[in-house]
Protein backbone atom coordinates (compact mmCIF):
# COMPACT_ATOMS: atom_id res chain seq x y z
CA UNK A 1 0.00 0.00 0.00
CA UNK A 2 1.47 3.53 -0.79
CA UNK A 3 -0.24 5.51 1.47
CA UNK A 4 0.50 3.12 4.33
CA UNK A 5 4.09 3.93 3.16
CA UNK A 6 3.91 7.19 2.99
CA UNK A 7 2.18 7.56 6.35
CA UNK A 8 5.29 6.19 8.00
CA UNK A 9 7.64 8.65 6.19
CA UNK A 10 4.93 11.33 7.32
CA UNK A 11 5.48 10.65 10.85
CA UNK A 12 9.19 10.82 10.84
CA UNK A 13 8.37 13.38 8.46
CA UNK A 14 6.69 15.55 11.06
CA UNK A 15 8.88 14.65 13.90
CA UNK A 16 11.38 16.56 12.01
CA UNK A 17 9.24 19.36 11.38
CA UNK A 18 8.24 19.97 14.72
CA UNK A 19 12.05 20.10 15.86
CA UNK A 20 13.43 22.90 13.39
CA UNK A 21 13.59 26.02 14.29
CA UNK A 22 10.50 28.51 12.39
CA UNK A 23 13.38 30.41 11.45
CA UNK A 24 13.29 28.43 7.59
CA UNK A 25 10.52 30.99 6.10
CA UNK A 26 11.87 30.26 2.31
CA UNK A 27 9.03 28.37 -0.29
CA UNK A 28 9.87 24.57 0.48
CA UNK A 29 6.25 23.71 -1.49
CA UNK A 30 7.55 24.41 -5.58
CA UNK A 31 4.27 24.81 -7.87
CA UNK A 32 3.60 28.59 -6.46
CA UNK A 33 4.00 30.32 -9.90
CA UNK A 34 2.54 27.18 -12.49
CA UNK A 35 -0.88 26.50 -10.44
CA UNK A 36 -1.47 30.03 -9.79
CA UNK A 37 -0.83 31.25 -13.16
CA UNK A 38 -2.77 28.38 -14.64
CA UNK A 39 -5.92 29.29 -12.42
CA UNK A 40 -5.88 32.84 -13.18
CA UNK A 41 -5.23 32.23 -17.10
CA UNK A 42 -8.23 29.49 -16.92
CA UNK A 43 -10.53 31.77 -14.79
CA UNK A 44 -9.70 34.40 -17.02
CA UNK A 45 -10.81 32.52 -20.14
CA UNK A 46 -13.72 30.51 -19.26
CA UNK A 47 -15.24 33.21 -16.77
CA UNK A 48 -14.18 36.82 -15.92
CA UNK A 49 -13.31 37.69 -19.82
CA UNK A 50 -16.84 36.41 -21.29
CA UNK A 51 -19.00 37.59 -18.65
CA UNK A 52 -16.81 41.49 -19.18
CA UNK A 53 -18.24 40.67 -22.64
CA UNK A 54 -22.06 41.52 -21.61
CA UNK A 55 -20.79 44.86 -19.67
CA UNK A 56 -19.25 45.81 -23.30
CA UNK A 57 -21.57 45.07 -25.14
CA UNK A 58 -24.21 47.04 -22.95
CA UNK A 59 -21.89 50.05 -22.60
CA UNK A 60 -21.68 50.10 -26.67
CA UNK A 61 -25.48 50.56 -26.59
CA UNK A 62 -26.27 54.26 -24.87
CA UNK A 63 -28.04 54.61 -22.19
CA UNK A 64 -31.21 55.53 -23.76
CA UNK A 65 -31.30 52.08 -26.32
CA UNK A 66 -29.98 50.49 -22.92
CA UNK A 67 -33.16 52.15 -20.93
CA UNK A 68 -35.34 51.53 -23.54
CA UNK A 69 -34.66 47.61 -23.46
CA UNK A 70 -33.36 46.91 -20.30
CA UNK A 71 -36.00 48.61 -18.52
CA UNK A 72 -39.05 48.25 -20.86
CA UNK A 73 -42.43 47.87 -19.43
CA UNK A 74 -42.39 43.72 -20.21
CA UNK A 75 -39.18 43.44 -18.91
CA UNK A 76 -39.63 45.23 -15.61
CA UNK A 77 -42.45 43.25 -15.39
CA UNK A 78 -40.32 40.20 -15.84
CA UNK A 79 -38.06 41.27 -13.14
CA UNK A 80 -40.76 42.30 -10.83
CA UNK A 81 -42.02 38.61 -11.12
CA UNK A 82 -38.34 36.72 -11.20
CA UNK A 83 -37.55 39.04 -7.37
CA UNK A 84 -41.57 38.94 -6.03
CA UNK A 85 -41.38 35.29 -6.72
CA UNK A 86 -37.94 34.05 -5.08
CA UNK A 87 -39.04 36.93 -2.10
CA UNK A 88 -42.04 34.83 -1.50
CA UNK A 89 -40.37 31.49 -1.62
CA UNK A 90 -37.43 32.62 0.00
CA UNK A 91 -39.54 33.31 2.74
CA UNK A 92 -41.40 29.93 2.84
CA UNK A 93 -38.02 28.35 2.66
CA UNK A 94 -36.81 30.49 5.90
CA UNK A 95 -39.99 29.25 8.30
CA UNK A 96 -39.90 25.53 6.82
CA UNK A 97 -36.16 25.63 6.08
CA UNK A 98 -35.76 26.47 9.40
CA UNK A 99 -38.26 23.63 11.11
CA UNK A 100 -36.45 21.17 9.04
CA UNK A 101 -33.36 21.88 10.51
CA UNK A 102 -34.21 22.06 13.51
CA UNK A 103 -35.92 18.55 13.33
CA UNK A 104 -32.76 17.27 11.91
CA UNK A 105 -30.50 18.45 14.29
CA UNK A 106 -32.22 18.23 17.22
CA UNK A 107 -34.52 15.27 16.59
CA UNK A 108 -34.24 10.96 16.33
CA UNK A 109 -36.43 9.62 14.12
CA UNK A 110 -35.94 6.43 12.12
CA UNK A 111 -35.21 7.15 8.45
CA UNK A 112 -33.47 10.36 9.45
CA UNK A 113 -30.42 9.36 7.42
CA UNK A 114 -32.27 9.47 4.06
CA UNK A 115 -34.43 12.44 4.81
CA UNK A 116 -30.39 14.13 5.87
CA UNK A 117 -30.18 12.87 2.08
CA UNK A 118 -33.07 13.86 0.77
CA UNK A 119 -33.34 17.51 1.01
CA UNK A 120 -30.29 17.80 -0.91
CA UNK A 121 -32.74 16.84 -4.01
CA UNK A 122 -32.82 19.86 -5.29
CA UNK A 123 -28.92 20.21 -5.91
CA UNK A 124 -28.90 16.89 -7.65
CA UNK A 125 -31.93 16.84 -9.86
CA UNK A 126 -32.08 18.84 -13.39
CA UNK A 127 -34.00 21.94 -13.20
CA UNK A 128 -35.93 20.71 -15.82
CA UNK A 129 -36.80 17.08 -14.73
CA UNK A 130 -37.90 19.20 -11.43
CA UNK A 131 -40.34 21.44 -13.75
CA UNK A 132 -42.09 18.90 -15.82
CA UNK A 133 -42.36 16.68 -12.57
CA UNK A 134 -44.04 20.30 -10.63
CA UNK A 135 -45.92 20.86 -13.51
CA UNK A 136 -47.66 17.09 -13.79
CA UNK A 137 -47.88 17.07 -9.92
CA UNK A 138 -49.30 20.68 -10.12
CA UNK A 139 -51.68 20.79 -13.40
CA UNK A 140 -55.44 20.71 -13.42
CA UNK A 141 -55.44 16.97 -13.92
CA UNK A 142 -52.24 16.33 -11.68
CA UNK A 143 -52.25 14.67 -7.78
CA UNK A 144 -52.17 18.44 -6.19
CA UNK A 145 -53.83 20.25 -9.03
CA UNK A 146 -56.66 18.02 -8.98
CA UNK A 147 -57.26 18.73 -5.55
CA UNK A 148 -56.77 22.28 -4.93
CA UNK A 149 -58.72 23.06 -8.62
CA UNK A 150 -62.02 22.69 -6.89
CA UNK A 151 -61.13 25.01 -4.49
CA UNK A 152 -60.41 27.68 -7.40
CA UNK A 153 -56.64 27.56 -6.49
CA UNK A 154 -54.95 27.48 -9.75
CA UNK A 155 -50.99 26.71 -9.64
CA UNK A 156 -49.57 25.78 -12.39
CA UNK A 157 -48.97 28.41 -15.11
CA UNK A 158 -49.63 31.06 -12.81
CA UNK A 159 -47.28 33.39 -10.66
CA UNK A 160 -48.72 30.71 -7.61
CA UNK A 161 -46.77 28.12 -10.00
CA UNK A 162 -43.17 30.08 -9.88
CA UNK A 163 -42.89 30.11 -6.18
CA UNK A 164 -43.87 26.44 -5.80
CA UNK A 165 -40.63 25.74 -8.31
CA UNK A 166 -39.19 28.06 -6.30
CA UNK A 167 -39.56 26.45 -2.79
CA UNK A 168 -38.59 23.14 -4.41
CA UNK A 169 -34.90 24.99 -5.73
CA UNK A 170 -34.18 27.37 -2.46
CA UNK A 171 -34.81 24.77 0.48
CA UNK A 172 -31.59 22.94 0.70
CA UNK A 173 -29.97 26.74 0.86
CA UNK A 174 -31.93 27.78 4.17
CA UNK A 175 -31.22 24.29 5.81
CA UNK A 176 -27.59 23.89 4.94
CA UNK A 177 -27.26 27.36 5.95
CA UNK A 178 -28.95 26.83 9.41
CA UNK A 179 -28.01 23.37 10.40
CA UNK A 180 -24.08 23.79 11.87
CA UNK A 181 -25.23 26.86 13.65
CA UNK A 182 -27.80 24.94 15.35
CA UNK A 183 -25.49 21.86 15.88
CA UNK A 184 -23.00 24.41 17.48
CA UNK A 185 -25.73 26.29 19.55
CA UNK A 186 -26.00 22.56 21.52
CA UNK A 187 -29.27 21.72 23.23
CA UNK A 188 -27.98 22.10 26.30
CA UNK A 189 -28.69 26.29 26.14
CA UNK A 190 -32.42 25.36 25.16
CA UNK A 191 -32.54 23.00 27.93
CA UNK A 192 -31.29 25.96 30.55
CA UNK A 193 -33.72 27.93 28.63
CA UNK A 194 -36.29 25.70 29.44
CA UNK A 195 -35.15 25.18 33.17
CA UNK A 196 -35.12 28.43 33.83
CA UNK A 197 -38.72 28.93 32.75
CA UNK A 198 -39.00 29.55 29.24
CA UNK A 199 -41.68 28.68 27.01
CA UNK A 200 -40.92 27.27 23.69
CA UNK A 201 -41.80 30.23 22.00
CA UNK A 202 -39.63 32.04 24.19
CA UNK A 203 -36.32 30.17 23.99
CA UNK A 204 -37.13 29.91 20.21
CA UNK A 205 -37.44 33.81 19.53
CA UNK A 206 -35.12 34.88 22.85
CA UNK A 207 -32.33 32.05 22.59
CA UNK A 208 -32.61 29.91 18.84
CA UNK A 209 -33.10 32.73 16.39
CA UNK A 210 -30.70 35.36 17.58
CA UNK A 211 -28.07 32.91 17.36
CA UNK A 212 -29.00 31.08 13.97
CA UNK A 213 -30.28 34.87 12.62
CA UNK A 214 -27.20 35.59 10.44
CA UNK A 215 -27.02 31.89 8.94
CA UNK A 216 -30.54 31.75 8.34
CA UNK A 217 -30.15 35.38 6.15
CA UNK A 218 -27.42 33.86 4.40
CA UNK A 219 -29.62 30.69 3.57
CA UNK A 220 -32.43 33.13 2.48
CA UNK A 221 -30.09 35.28 0.29
CA UNK A 222 -28.86 32.24 -1.32
CA UNK A 223 -32.08 31.43 -1.88
CA UNK A 224 -33.32 34.30 -3.41
CA UNK A 225 -30.20 34.82 -5.58
CA UNK A 226 -30.41 31.58 -7.23
CA UNK A 227 -34.04 31.84 -7.47
CA UNK A 228 -33.59 35.34 -9.50
CA UNK A 229 -31.46 33.49 -12.09
CA UNK A 230 -33.54 30.44 -12.37
CA UNK A 231 -34.82 29.26 -15.28
CA UNK A 232 -34.97 25.15 -15.94
CA UNK A 233 -37.43 24.47 -13.35
CA UNK A 234 -40.01 27.54 -14.19
CA UNK A 235 -40.45 27.53 -18.08
CA UNK A 236 -42.46 24.60 -17.56
CA UNK A 237 -45.09 25.23 -14.52
CA UNK A 238 -44.82 29.75 -15.39
CA UNK A 239 -46.76 29.76 -18.29
CA UNK A 240 -44.71 32.45 -19.68
CA UNK A 241 -46.97 35.08 -20.77
CA UNK A 242 -45.59 38.12 -21.32
CA UNK A 243 -46.64 40.57 -18.70
CA UNK A 244 -47.84 37.84 -16.37
CA UNK A 245 -46.12 34.85 -16.35
CA UNK A 246 -42.99 35.48 -17.76
CA UNK A 247 -39.78 35.66 -15.70
CA UNK A 248 -36.75 37.19 -16.33
CA UNK A 249 -34.09 34.62 -17.51
CA UNK A 250 -36.77 33.46 -20.01
CA UNK A 251 -36.93 37.02 -21.79
CA UNK A 252 -33.37 36.76 -22.53
CA UNK A 253 -34.21 33.50 -24.30
CA UNK A 254 -37.01 34.86 -26.35
CA UNK A 255 -34.69 37.99 -27.51
CA UNK A 256 -32.22 35.85 -28.32
CA UNK A 257 -34.53 33.50 -30.60
CA UNK A 258 -35.66 36.89 -32.34
CA UNK A 259 -31.43 37.24 -32.81
CA UNK A 260 -32.02 40.60 -30.67
CA UNK A 261 -28.83 40.10 -29.23
CA UNK A 262 -28.79 43.60 -27.88
CA UNK A 263 -32.21 43.24 -25.95
CA UNK A 264 -30.84 39.77 -24.03
CA UNK A 265 -28.24 42.33 -23.40
CA UNK A 266 -29.45 44.79 -21.73
CA UNK A 267 -31.42 42.10 -19.68
CA UNK A 268 -28.67 40.14 -18.93
CA UNK A 269 -26.68 43.36 -17.70
CA UNK A 270 -29.63 44.04 -15.51
CA UNK A 271 -29.86 40.74 -14.10
CA UNK A 272 -26.07 40.57 -13.09
CA UNK A 273 -25.53 43.77 -11.62
CA UNK A 274 -28.62 42.68 -9.31
CA UNK A 275 -26.61 39.27 -8.83
CA UNK A 276 -23.67 41.03 -7.79
CA UNK A 277 -25.21 43.21 -5.64
CA UNK A 278 -26.56 40.26 -3.97
CA UNK A 279 -23.45 38.21 -3.69
CA UNK A 280 -21.98 41.46 -2.14
CA UNK A 281 -24.55 41.40 0.52
CA UNK A 282 -24.15 38.08 1.21
CA UNK A 283 -20.77 38.25 1.69
CA UNK A 284 -21.37 41.46 3.88
CA UNK A 285 -23.80 39.22 6.30
CA UNK A 286 -21.33 36.88 6.46
CA UNK A 287 -18.14 38.95 7.24
CA UNK A 288 -21.38 40.65 9.96
CA UNK A 289 -21.61 37.35 11.50
CA UNK A 290 -18.24 36.14 11.97
CA UNK A 291 -17.35 39.33 13.48
CA UNK A 292 -20.49 39.19 16.12
CA UNK A 293 -19.27 35.65 16.59
CA UNK A 294 -16.07 36.98 17.99
CA UNK A 295 -17.21 40.09 20.14
CA UNK B 1 -35.19 13.44 29.48
CA UNK B 2 -34.21 16.17 27.18
CA UNK B 3 -36.65 19.65 27.19
CA UNK B 4 -35.80 22.59 24.52
CA UNK B 5 -38.11 25.14 22.34
CA UNK B 6 -40.36 22.24 22.35
CA UNK B 7 -41.14 21.31 25.78
CA UNK B 8 -43.50 18.77 25.85
CA UNK B 9 -43.81 15.47 23.45
CA UNK B 10 -46.54 16.29 22.02
CA UNK B 11 -45.18 19.88 20.34
CA UNK B 12 -41.99 17.73 19.66
CA UNK B 13 -44.36 15.15 17.39
CA UNK B 14 -46.42 18.26 15.69
CA UNK B 15 -43.43 19.65 14.63
CA UNK B 16 -41.66 16.77 13.18
CA UNK B 17 -44.64 15.75 11.24
CA UNK B 18 -45.01 19.63 10.10
CA UNK B 19 -41.49 19.39 8.60
CA UNK B 20 -42.05 15.71 7.20
CA UNK B 21 -44.82 16.50 5.96
CA UNK B 22 -43.75 19.36 3.72
CA UNK B 23 -40.67 17.37 2.83
CA UNK B 24 -43.07 14.96 1.55
CA UNK B 25 -44.73 17.88 -0.37
CA UNK B 26 -42.18 19.58 -1.83
CA UNK B 27 -39.21 17.05 -2.27
CA UNK B 28 -40.69 13.22 -2.42
CA UNK B 29 -43.92 13.77 -4.90
CA UNK B 30 -42.05 15.33 -7.50
CA UNK B 31 -39.46 12.74 -6.97
CA UNK B 32 -42.42 9.93 -7.76
CA UNK B 33 -44.41 12.22 -9.95
CA UNK B 34 -41.48 11.21 -12.48
CA UNK B 35 -41.20 7.57 -12.14
CA UNK B 36 -45.29 7.10 -12.01
CA UNK B 37 -45.58 9.61 -15.08
CA UNK B 38 -42.38 7.77 -17.12
CA UNK B 39 -44.02 4.01 -16.27
CA UNK B 40 -47.86 5.85 -17.03
CA UNK B 41 -47.50 4.15 -20.34
CA UNK B 42 -46.44 0.94 -19.21
CA UNK B 43 -42.70 -0.96 -19.56
CA UNK B 44 -42.66 -1.80 -23.19
CA UNK B 45 -43.50 2.25 -23.87
CA UNK B 46 -41.16 3.43 -21.29
CA UNK B 47 -38.11 1.09 -22.30
CA UNK B 48 -38.90 2.00 -26.18
CA UNK B 49 -38.52 5.88 -25.24
CA UNK B 50 -35.24 5.25 -23.96
CA UNK B 51 -33.60 2.97 -26.24
CA UNK B 52 -35.19 5.54 -29.69
CA UNK B 53 -32.24 6.84 -31.93
CA UNK B 54 -32.47 10.48 -30.53
CA UNK B 55 -32.90 9.56 -27.07
CA UNK B 56 -29.73 7.63 -27.29
CA UNK B 57 -27.98 10.39 -29.32
CA UNK B 58 -29.17 12.66 -26.14
CA UNK B 59 -27.26 10.49 -23.80
CA UNK B 60 -24.38 10.08 -25.42
CA UNK B 61 -23.77 13.42 -26.16
CA UNK B 62 -24.59 14.22 -22.26
CA UNK B 63 -21.95 11.88 -21.03
CA UNK B 64 -19.26 13.15 -24.13
CA UNK B 65 -19.99 16.61 -22.68
CA UNK B 66 -19.56 16.10 -18.90
CA UNK B 67 -16.46 13.07 -19.83
CA UNK B 68 -14.36 16.68 -21.51
CA UNK B 69 -15.81 19.34 -18.99
CA UNK B 70 -15.47 17.38 -15.22
CA UNK B 71 -12.18 16.24 -15.98
CA UNK B 72 -10.75 20.45 -16.90
CA UNK B 73 -12.60 21.36 -13.73
CA UNK B 74 -10.82 18.59 -12.13
CA UNK B 75 -7.51 20.31 -13.15
CA UNK B 76 -8.16 23.61 -12.40
CA UNK B 77 -9.80 22.36 -9.25
CA UNK B 78 -6.47 20.81 -7.74
CA UNK B 79 -4.46 23.48 -9.37
CA UNK B 80 -6.47 26.41 -7.62
CA UNK B 81 -6.82 24.90 -3.98
CA UNK B 82 -3.01 24.04 -4.41
CA UNK B 83 -2.20 27.46 -5.01
CA UNK B 84 -5.04 29.10 -2.52
CA UNK B 85 -4.42 26.28 0.39
CA UNK B 86 -0.54 26.04 -0.11
CA UNK B 87 0.43 29.40 -0.32
CA UNK B 88 0.22 32.35 1.20
CA UNK B 89 -0.58 35.75 -1.35
CA UNK B 90 -2.71 38.89 -1.38
CA UNK B 91 -6.04 38.96 -2.93
CA UNK B 92 -6.52 35.18 -1.82
CA UNK B 93 -10.14 36.03 -1.00
CA UNK B 94 -10.79 38.25 -3.98
CA UNK B 95 -9.84 34.95 -6.10
CA UNK B 96 -11.41 32.69 -3.99
CA UNK B 97 -14.88 35.09 -4.25
CA UNK B 98 -13.75 35.19 -8.59
CA UNK B 99 -13.73 31.19 -8.58
CA UNK B 100 -17.52 31.06 -6.88
CA UNK B 101 -18.78 33.88 -9.81
CA UNK B 102 -20.60 31.74 -12.16
CA UNK B 103 -22.64 30.22 -8.57
CA UNK B 104 -24.71 33.92 -8.94
CA UNK B 105 -24.76 33.94 -12.66
CA UNK B 106 -28.17 33.38 -14.66
CA UNK B 107 -27.75 30.29 -16.04
CA UNK B 108 -29.37 31.52 -19.19
CA UNK B 109 -26.41 34.68 -19.13
CA UNK B 110 -24.27 32.27 -18.98
CA UNK B 111 -24.53 30.66 -22.08
CA UNK B 112 -25.61 34.20 -23.39
CA UNK B 113 -22.28 35.05 -23.04
CA UNK B 114 -20.83 32.43 -25.14
CA UNK B 115 -23.09 33.43 -27.90
CA UNK B 116 -21.91 37.26 -27.08
CA UNK B 117 -18.97 35.72 -27.90
CA UNK B 118 -18.79 33.20 -30.47
CA UNK B 119 -22.13 32.86 -32.32
CA UNK B 120 -22.62 34.57 -35.57
CA UNK B 121 -23.26 37.84 -34.60
CA UNK B 122 -20.80 37.61 -32.22
CA UNK B 123 -16.86 38.76 -31.69
CA UNK B 124 -15.46 36.49 -33.38
CA UNK B 125 -18.53 34.92 -35.19
CA UNK B 126 -17.11 36.16 -38.81
CA UNK B 127 -13.87 35.17 -38.38
CA UNK B 128 -14.53 31.35 -36.59
CA UNK B 129 -17.27 31.27 -39.94
CA UNK B 130 -14.68 32.69 -42.61
CA UNK B 131 -12.61 29.13 -41.17
CA UNK B 132 -15.49 27.08 -40.57
CA UNK B 133 -15.35 26.82 -36.65
CA UNK B 134 -18.38 25.52 -34.96
CA UNK B 135 -18.65 26.12 -31.52
CA UNK B 136 -22.22 28.11 -31.22
CA UNK B 137 -24.87 25.06 -32.04
CA UNK B 138 -22.50 22.47 -31.49
CA UNK B 139 -20.51 20.63 -29.25
CA UNK B 140 -17.81 23.49 -28.08
CA UNK B 141 -20.74 25.65 -27.19
CA UNK B 142 -21.90 23.00 -24.85
CA UNK B 143 -18.78 22.13 -23.24
CA UNK B 144 -18.18 25.87 -23.02
CA UNK B 145 -21.22 26.68 -21.06
CA UNK B 146 -21.39 23.56 -19.35
CA UNK B 147 -17.70 24.41 -17.94
CA UNK B 148 -18.51 28.01 -16.74
CA UNK B 149 -21.36 26.46 -14.75
CA UNK B 150 -19.84 23.91 -12.90
CA UNK B 151 -16.59 26.11 -12.71
CA UNK B 152 -16.51 25.83 -8.80
CA UNK B 153 -17.65 22.53 -7.92
CA UNK B 154 -14.39 21.22 -7.29
CA UNK B 155 -12.58 23.86 -6.51
CA UNK B 156 -14.14 25.23 -3.55
CA UNK B 157 -14.47 21.33 -2.01
CA UNK B 158 -11.00 21.16 -2.22
CA UNK B 159 -9.75 24.79 -1.06
CA UNK B 160 -11.38 24.87 2.72
CA UNK B 161 -10.47 21.01 2.89
CA UNK B 162 -6.90 21.51 1.70
CA UNK B 163 -6.36 24.95 4.03
CA UNK B 164 -7.35 22.44 7.00
CA UNK B 165 -4.84 19.92 6.58
CA UNK B 166 -2.55 22.48 6.34
CA UNK B 167 1.42 22.45 4.75
CA UNK B 168 3.61 20.26 7.26
CA UNK B 169 2.91 17.10 5.08
CA UNK B 170 4.04 18.28 1.93
CA UNK B 171 6.70 20.11 3.20
CA UNK B 172 7.82 16.78 5.31
CA UNK B 173 7.88 14.87 2.31
CA UNK B 174 9.55 17.44 0.07
CA UNK B 175 12.26 17.91 3.24
CA UNK B 176 12.93 13.63 2.48
CA UNK B 177 13.84 14.28 -0.84
CA UNK B 178 10.86 13.53 -2.53
CA UNK B 179 10.14 15.58 -5.87
CA UNK B 180 7.08 18.17 -6.39
CA UNK B 181 5.12 15.83 -8.26
CA UNK B 182 5.69 12.51 -6.31
CA UNK B 183 5.02 15.09 -3.31
CA UNK B 184 1.24 15.73 -4.77
CA UNK B 185 0.63 12.24 -6.11
CA UNK B 186 1.74 10.61 -2.76
CA UNK B 187 0.92 12.82 -0.11
CA UNK B 188 -1.54 15.32 -1.10
CA UNK B 189 -3.68 13.18 -3.53
CA UNK B 190 -4.24 10.37 -1.10
CA UNK B 191 -4.94 12.94 1.49
CA UNK B 192 -7.85 14.92 -0.64
CA UNK B 193 -9.29 12.02 -2.38
CA UNK B 194 -12.56 11.67 -0.74
CA UNK B 195 -13.27 15.37 -0.73
CA UNK B 196 -11.78 15.44 -4.57
CA UNK B 197 -14.93 12.27 -5.51
CA UNK B 198 -17.10 14.65 -3.37
CA UNK B 199 -16.86 17.91 -5.91
CA UNK B 200 -16.44 15.58 -8.53
CA UNK B 201 -19.78 13.78 -7.78
CA UNK B 202 -21.36 16.83 -7.66
CA UNK B 203 -19.61 18.89 -10.62
CA UNK B 204 -20.86 15.47 -13.04
CA UNK B 205 -24.21 15.58 -11.76
CA UNK B 206 -24.57 19.46 -12.80
CA UNK B 207 -22.90 18.90 -16.04
CA UNK B 208 -25.11 16.20 -17.02
CA UNK B 209 -28.28 17.95 -15.93
CA UNK B 210 -27.35 21.62 -17.00
CA UNK B 211 -30.33 23.06 -19.01
CA UNK B 212 -30.76 26.80 -19.06
CA UNK B 213 -27.21 27.41 -19.93
CA UNK B 214 -26.80 24.54 -22.47
CA UNK B 215 -30.02 25.25 -24.19
CA UNK B 216 -29.11 29.20 -25.32
CA UNK B 217 -26.06 27.42 -26.93
CA UNK B 218 -27.43 24.25 -28.29
CA UNK B 219 -29.48 25.26 -31.16
CA UNK B 220 -31.96 22.17 -30.39
CA UNK B 221 -30.82 20.44 -33.25
CA UNK B 222 -32.30 16.91 -32.61
CA UNK B 223 -30.00 13.60 -32.75
CA UNK B 224 -27.09 16.01 -32.63
CA UNK B 225 -27.23 19.06 -29.74
CA UNK B 226 -29.40 17.57 -27.51
CA UNK B 227 -27.94 17.00 -24.50
CA UNK B 228 -30.41 14.22 -21.94
CA UNK B 229 -32.26 17.75 -20.31
CA UNK B 230 -32.88 19.45 -24.08
CA UNK B 231 -34.08 16.19 -25.12
CA UNK B 232 -36.86 15.92 -22.33
CA UNK B 233 -37.75 19.79 -22.95
CA UNK B 234 -38.27 18.85 -26.92
CA UNK B 235 -40.37 15.65 -26.00
CA UNK B 236 -42.50 17.20 -23.19
CA UNK B 237 -43.50 20.08 -25.86
CA UNK B 238 -44.49 17.72 -28.40
CA UNK B 239 -47.16 16.69 -25.65
CA UNK B 240 -45.06 13.29 -25.71
CA UNK B 241 -45.12 13.40 -21.75
CA UNK B 242 -44.44 9.60 -21.62
CA UNK B 243 -41.23 9.94 -23.51
CA UNK B 244 -40.33 12.89 -21.66
CA UNK B 245 -40.80 11.27 -18.01
CA UNK B 246 -39.27 8.24 -19.32
CA UNK B 247 -35.34 10.16 -19.81
CA UNK B 248 -35.91 12.45 -17.17
CA UNK B 249 -36.48 9.33 -14.83
CA UNK B 250 -32.74 8.08 -16.48
CA UNK B 251 -31.79 11.63 -14.55
CA UNK B 252 -33.71 11.24 -11.68
CA UNK B 253 -31.81 7.93 -11.32
CA UNK B 254 -28.68 10.04 -11.83
CA UNK B 255 -29.73 12.36 -8.85
CA UNK B 256 -30.19 9.58 -6.88
CA UNK B 257 -27.00 7.85 -7.28
CA UNK B 258 -25.24 11.66 -6.86
CA UNK B 259 -27.32 11.86 -3.68
CA UNK B 260 -26.44 7.89 -2.46
CA UNK B 261 -22.72 8.25 -2.95
CA UNK B 262 -22.24 11.85 -1.41
CA UNK B 263 -24.20 10.90 1.84
CA UNK B 264 -22.12 7.77 2.13
CA UNK B 265 -18.69 9.92 1.92
CA UNK B 266 -20.42 12.40 4.56
CA UNK B 267 -21.03 9.39 6.74
CA UNK B 268 -18.08 6.92 6.58
CA UNK B 269 -15.29 10.27 5.92
CA UNK B 270 -16.71 13.32 7.53
CA UNK B 271 -16.61 15.14 4.00
CA UNK B 272 -18.87 17.73 4.23
CA UNK B 273 -20.31 20.48 0.87
CA UNK B 274 -20.82 23.64 1.12
CA UNK B 275 -23.89 25.28 0.93
CA UNK B 276 -24.81 27.27 -2.28
CA UNK B 277 -24.26 24.62 -4.91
Amino acid sequence: MQSAEMAIDMGDGRAWHRSSPKSNHRRVIPGFGLTLGFTITWLSLIVLVPLTTIFIRAAGMGWDDFVAVGLSARALKAYQLSFGASLAAGGINTVFGMLVAWVLVRQDFPGKRIVNALVDLPFALPTAVAGIALTALYADNGWFGGLLAPLGIKVAFTPIGVVVALVFIGLPFVVRSVEPVLADLGQDVEEAAATLGASGWQTFHRIILPAIGPALLTGFALAFARGVGEYGSLIFIAGNMPYRTEIAPLLIVTQLEQFDYAGATAIAAVMLIASFALLLLINLIQVWSRKRGMA
Amino acid sequence: MTRGAASTPLARAALLGIALAFLGVFLVAPLVAVFAEALSKGFAAYGAALIERDALSAVRLTLLVAAISVPLNIVFGLAASWAIAKFDFRGKSVLITLIDLPFSVSPVVSGLIYVLLFGAQGWFGPWLRAHDVEIIFAVPGLVLATMFITFPFVARELIPLMQEQGRDDEEAALSLGASGWQTFRRVTLPNIRWGLLYGVLLCNARAMGEFGAVSVVSGHIRGKTNTMPLHVEILYNEYNFAAAFAVASLLALLALVTLTLKSILEWRYGIHGRTGY
